[in-house]
C-alpha cells in the first residue's frame, strides 16, 4: 500500500513533538511493513529569483526530489521538499513576529535549506494563511504526479494539502489532529484556524486523535461525528545508551523540575505556587523551571514574589543532551499542563527513572497508571503529590519499577498497525 | 444429618478524610464523617435493616431449625453506635434469640496477627469486651480479619482459649482433600478448624445475579439440591460471606431477599443438612486430620492468600511505619491516641493500596474513596505522619543512662555469644548422635586409614579403599 504524507518537520530538523510523533509513527510502519510512504516535508526552498510561488502557480514541478536513506532499516523513503515559510505551532501573530525576527537572524531559512545558498530578501507578502494555500497547491501538484492508495496528513498546516490532493486523486484521507486551537489558546480560538481545521475534519474520511481527550474536543467542539474519530495514542522511542550515562547530581537536596516551554498552555503558574507550598514545610528541595517561553517573565516575577527564589531555578531553553542531563539530576518531573494533547516528555522522564505528576488534562494521562495524576489547577493535590514523592520512599520504589516496563510496552509499532487497520478500511470501502 | 453453616461478617472501616501534607501537626482530625455516615445510612437502608427483620422472622419461626452466626467488627459497633443506633438495636434483638451464635475478631478488623502477637492479643480482647457489653455473648469460636489464617496463628488462639477457628478452604492448602470436613490446628490439635466452601459460598456472594452465569437464576431449591448431592460422607458445609452480600452486593431487585427467605424452608424440606453452628460443630465432630498451613491464607481474590493488603511496596511501607509505633501507642493512655491507633490499623487502608487493582479492580474499587493505589498511600502515609507526631509528643523518652545502656550492650552481647554458641553445641551434639549410629568401629577406622593415607603419600588404589 502507498501513502502520500503530509508532514511539517523531519529528522533532524524537528523542533516539537509534533516532528518526533510523525516520525515515530513512521518508522513504526517501516518495521510492521506493507506500506510505502511518500513524506512530504515543506522546506522554505530559497531561490535567488523569488519565482517559487510562480512555478507553482504554472502548475511546474519546483519540487526537487531527493532521495533519502534509512540506514538502520535500508530502506527507501522519498521526500519532497515544498517551498514553504511557515513553521509548526504557530498562529498567525506569533508568524508573523517570527517573520520580523528572521529579517535579522534569518535562522528559519539557513536551518530548512538542504543546500545553504538561500538568499533573503526580507519581503514577505504573504501571511500564513497564503502559505497553507501554497502548500496546497503543491500538494496537489505532487498528488498529481504519484500514484498512491491513502493520504494522511499531519496537524492543522497540512490539511489544506491533504485536501487538495484528495480532490486532485479521489483517494481518501486521513487527517491527524495533534493539537487542535482549544489546546493552544485556552478556549481563545482564532477562527480562520479554527474554520481551516474544521473544514480538514469535515473532508477526512477518518480522523486519528493522539488521546481521547482530543477525539472528545473533536467531537464536541467540531461536531464531528463520533464514528469517523478514532483514538491513536503517541509511544516513544527507546533510550539510547549514551542518553543514560548522566551522572547523578552531587547536591545534597532533592530536584523537582518543570520542563517544557513557559507558556499558557503548560501551567507554569500551578507549578510555581506548589513549589512555594512544598517549600513552607521542608527545606533540602529545589525545584527547577527548564524550557523558555512567553510567560517565563511573569514566574520569574512571581517566583520572587512569593520569596522562593533561593529554592526556585530557572535554566532557560535546553538543548539535546541538556534535556536528558535536567531529567537524571530530577526526583520529581510535574507537567501541570492545562490543555495537552497527547505530553510525550513524562514517558521520556519515566525513562530516565524519575517518577511523574501529570494533569488530567493532559492525553498522557490516558495511558500511564503508574503516574500521580492532578488536575491543573489543584495546587493542594500537586503539592501533596511532590511533598509524598520526596519524603515516602516507597512510592519512588514503585514507579522506577513499574513507571519503566510500562513506557517500555509502549510501541510505535503498535500505533503504527492501528493506523494501518484504519488505512485498509478506507481502502477496501 | 449433615451439618450447614451460615455465617455472615460484618465490617465498615472509618475511612479517612483527605488530608494534605499542610495539615501535618496542624490538625488531628483524620476521618471523612460525611463519607461514612452516608455509606453507613446506605448500607442500613438496603441491607442491615431489612436483612435483619427477614432473619428475626426466620429464626422466630418454630420448627424450621434455622441457625446463623455472624460476627462484627468493633469498628463497625463504633460506626453503629455513632451512625445508626437503631442498627445495633436490630442486632441486640437478634442476639437475644436462640440459634444465633457471635464470633470473635479483631477489635479493629487489623492485620496484628501477621506478627505484631502482643497487639492482636490486645485486639481479641478488646473485642471480647465489646462483645459481652454489647451482646453479653462469650464467642468460643474465632474468626480472622478477613479468615487470615496460619498454623501459628490458630496457635496463638488457641492459648487464648478458644474452641476453634474458622478459615477458607483454599485449595493450594487443601489439594485434593475437601473443605466439608472438620479440621484441626497442627500446632496445637485441640484447636479445630472449620472451612469455608468457596465454590458454594460464591455462587450467592458473587454470582447470584449474574445473568451471563449459567445457572443464573439461582433459587433456593436449586441451591439446596446441590447441597443434597454433596458426597454423602462429607460433614458440613460453611457458607461464609458478607453481611452485605444481601441487599448491598446483591441489590434487593436482584432477588435476593427472597432467596434468603426461601433458604431454610428448602434445605429442611430438598436436604438431609440441618442448620449448625460453629461452636455446636465442633462440639459435635472429630477432626478428620490436621491441616497444615505455614503461610497465611485469606478469603481474598483468586490466590486466597494476603496479596491484598501486603506486598507491594506502598502497603510495606505503611504497615511498617504503623506497627513502628506499636511499642510507644502501648503506653499512652489516651482515649483520642487509642481511638486513632485502632482505627488506621483497618485492613482496608492496606486494600486500597492493592496495585492488582489496575488488572484485578472490581472488587477492590467497591466502596474505595480514591482514585489510586498512590492516592490511598499519600493519604495514609499524611495521616500516619502526623500520628506518629502526636504519639512522639505524649512518649517522654527516658533520658538514656549512660551506666545503663553501657550495661545493657554489654549484656546484649552476652546473649548473643551464649545463643551462637548453644546452636554450635546443639550441631555438634547431633553430629556426634549420627556418627554414633553408624557405628563407632568403622568410623575410627576410616579415620586412621586416612591419617596413614595422608602419611605415605597418595596412592589412587589405597583411596578408593579408605572411601568405601
Amino acid at each position: 500500500m502507498k501513502v502520500l504524507m503530509f508532514g511539517w518537520e523531519f529528522p533532524p530538523h524537528i523542533s516539537g513533538g509534533l516532528g518526533t510523533a510523525s516520525y515515530g509513527l513512521t518508522r513504526g510502519m517501516y518495521t510492521i511493513g506493507g506500506i510505502d510512504i511518500l513524506f512530504v516535508v515543506p522546506k522554505a526552498y530559497g531561490d535567488e529569483d523569488q519565482n517559487i510561488a510562480r512555478v507553482i502557480g504554472a502548475g511546474d514541478v519546483i519540487v526537487k526530489q531527493h532521495l533519502y536513506t534509512f540506514s538502520k532499516l535500508n530502506k527507501q523513503m522519498n521526500y519532497f521538499q515544498v517551498e514553504s515559510k511557515v513553521v509548526p505551532y504557530v498562529d498567525p501573530e506569533d508568524f508573523w513576529k517570527l517573520k520580523k525576527k528572521e529579517v535579522s537572524a534569518d535562522r528559519w531559512y539557513v536551518q530548512t535549506d538542504e543546500q545553504g545558498k538561500i538568499k533573503f530578501s526580507g519581503k514577505y507578502g504573504a501571511d500564513l494563511l497564503e502559505e497553507i494555500r501554497k502548500y496546497a497547491l503543491v500538494a496537489s501538484v505532487i498528488a498529481r504526479e504519484n500514484e498512491f492508495d491513502v493520504i494522511h496528513a499531519h496537524d492543522w498546516l497540512a490539511y489544506p494539502a491533504g485536501i487538495a490532493a484528495k480532490a486532485v486523486s479521489g483517494k481518501p484521507l486521513v487527517i491527524h489532529v495533534h493539537a487542535t486551537d482549544f489546546d493552544r489558546s485556552r478556549g481563545n480560538v482564532n477562527p480562520e484556524v479554527y474554520a481551516i481545521e474544521k473544514q480538514g475534519m469535515d473532508v477526512a474520511d477518518k480522523i486519528i486523535a493522539v488521546s481521547n481527550l482530543t477525539r472528545n474536543i473533536i467531537i464536541e467542539k467540531y461536531r464531528i461525528p463520533q464514528e469517523k474519530v478514532i483514538t491513536v495514542h503517541n509511544a516513544v522511542d527507546p533510550v539510547t545508551t549514551d542518553q543514560r550515562n548522566f551522572e547523578k547530581g552531587q547536591l545534597g537536596d532533592k530536584i523537582v523540575t518543570f520542563l517544557g516551554r513557559i507558556t499558557m498552555q503548560k501551567g507554569p503558574e500551578y507549578f510555581v505556587e506548589a513549589a512555594s507550598r512544598v517549600l513552607q514545610r521542608m527545606d533540602q528541595v529545589r525545584f527547577v523551571m527548564a524550557g523558555s517561553g512567553d510567560m517565563m517573565q511573569k514566574m520569574i516575577a512571581l517566583a520572587a514574589a512569593k520569596g522562593i527564589m533561593n529554592r526556585f531555578h530557572f535554566t532557560g531553553f535546553l538543548k539535546g543532551d541538556e534535556v536528558y542531563r535536567m531529567l537524571h539530576l530530577s526526583d520529581v518531573y510535574v507537567m501541570p499542563s492545562v490543555s495537552e494533547p497527547f505530553g510525550i516528555s513524562p514517558l521520556e522522564a519515566l525513562q530516565s527513572s524519575v517518577p511523574v505528576i501529570i494533569s488530567h488534562q493532559s492525553g498522557v494521562a490516558e495511558i500511564l497508571t503508574h503516574a500521580l495524576k492532578i488536575n491543573f489547577w489543584d495546587i493542594d493535590a500537586m503539592s501533596d503529590s511532590i511533598y509524598a514523592l520526596l519524603n515516602y520512599p516507597a512510592l519512588t520504589k514503585m514507579f522506577t519499577k513499574y513507571g519503566k516496563e510500562e513506557v517500555n510496552r509502549l510501541k510505535w509499532e503498535n500505533a503504527a498497525q492501528k493506523v494501518r487497520e484504519i488505512y485498509l478500511s478506507l481502502v477496501s470501502n | 444429618m449433615r451439618n450447614l453453616c451460615l455465617y455472615f461478617q460484618i465490617h465498615q472501616p472509618f475511612r479517612l478524610r483527605r488530608y494534605r501534607f499542610f495539615d501535618i501537626w496542624n490538625n488531628h482530625y483524620y476521618y471523612d464523617d460525611y463519607l461514612n455516615e452516608s455509606i453507613m445510612q446506605r448500607v442500613s437502608a438496603r441491607s442491615y435493616l431489612p436483612t435483619n427483620r427477614i432473619l428475626h422472622e426466620l429464626l422466630k419461626e418454630s420448627g424450621n431449625g434455622f441457625k446463623l452466626t455472624i460476627s462484627i467488627s468493633g469498628l463497625a459497633i463504633d460506626q453503629f453506635r455513632r451512625y445508626a443506633p437503631e442498627v445495633l438495636e436490630s442486632f441486640q434483638e437478634l442476639a437475644a434469640l436462640p440459634g444465633v451464635e457471635f464470633l470473635s475478631e479483631t477489635y479493629a478488623h487489623s492485620l496484628a496477627s501477621l506478627g505484631h502477637t502482643d497487639e492482636f492479643i490486645r485486639q481479641v480482647k478488646a473485642h471480647e469486651q465489646v462483645m459481652d457489653e454489647v451482646f453479653n455473648v462469650k464467642p468460643q469460636v474465632f474468626r480472622n480479619t478477613e479468615l487470615i489464617y496460619s498454623d501459628e496463628i490458630g496457635a496463638v488462639i488457641s492459648g487464648m482459649g478458644y474452641k476453634g477457628m474458622i478459615t477458607e478452604g483454599a485449595k493450594h492448602i487443601l489439594g485434593w482433600k475437601s473443605p466439608d470436613f472438620l479440621y484441626c490446628n497442627s500446632i496445637n490439635p485441640r484447636l479445630k478448624v472449620l472451612l469455608k466452601n468457596f465454590k458454594l459460598s460464591d455462587d450467592i456472594a458473587f454470582r447470584f445475579s449474574n445473568k451471563g452465569w449459567v445457572e443464573w437464576p439461582l433459587t433456593a431449591e436449586k441451591y439446596a439440591g446441590w447441597l443434597q448431592n454433596l458426597p454423602e460422607k462429607e460433614e458440613v458445609v460453611g457458607i461464609f460471606m458478607d453481611y452485605e452480600t444481601f441487599g448491598e452486593h446483591q441489590w434487593e431487585e436482584t432477588g435476593i431477599f427472597d432467596f434468603l427467605k426461601a433458604f431454610p424452608g428448602a434445605v429442611r424440606q430438598e436436604t438431609d443438612f440441618q442448620f449448625s453452628t460453629p461452636s455446636e460443630i465442633m462440639q459435635k465432630l472429630q477432626p478428620v486430620s490436621e491441616i497444615s498451613v505455614p503461610w497465611p491464607i485469606s478469603w481474598a481474590d483468586k490466590e486466597k492468600d494476603l496479596s491484598a493488603w501486603l506486598g507491594n511496596e506502598l502497603q510495606d511501607e505503611a504497615f511498617k511505619k504503623l506497627y513502628g509505633l506499636e511499642e510507644k501507642v502501648t503506653g499512652i493512655d489516651d482515649p483520642d491516641i487509642q481511638r486513632d491507633w485502632n482505627y488506621l490499623q483497618a485492613s482496608d487502608h492496606f486494600y486500597y493500596m492493592c496495585t492488582k487493582f489496575f488488572s484485578d479492580g472490581e472488587v477492590h474499587s467497591y466502596f474505595n474513596p480514591y482514585d489510586s493505589p498512590y492516592d490511598a498511600f499519600i493519604n495514609y502515609m499524611n495521616v500516619l505522619s502526623d500520628f506518629e507526631l502526636r504519639v512522639k509528643s505524649l512518649v517522654t523518652e527516658p533520658a538514656p543512662d549512660s551506666e545503663t545502656v553501657k550495661l545493657t550492650k554489654v549484656l546484649k552481647e552476652k546473649e548473643e555469644l551464649i545463643a551462637k554458641y548453644e546452636k554450635e553445641l546443639k550441631r555438634t551434639r547431633m553430629a556426634l548422635a549420627r556418627t554414633k549410629k553408624r557405628g563407632t568401629a568403622t568410623s575410627s577406622q576410616s579415620i586412621t586409614r586416612t591419617t596413614k593415607k595422608n602419611v605415605s603419600g597418595k596412592s589412587p588404589g589405597k583411596k578408593k579403599t579408605s572411601s568405601k
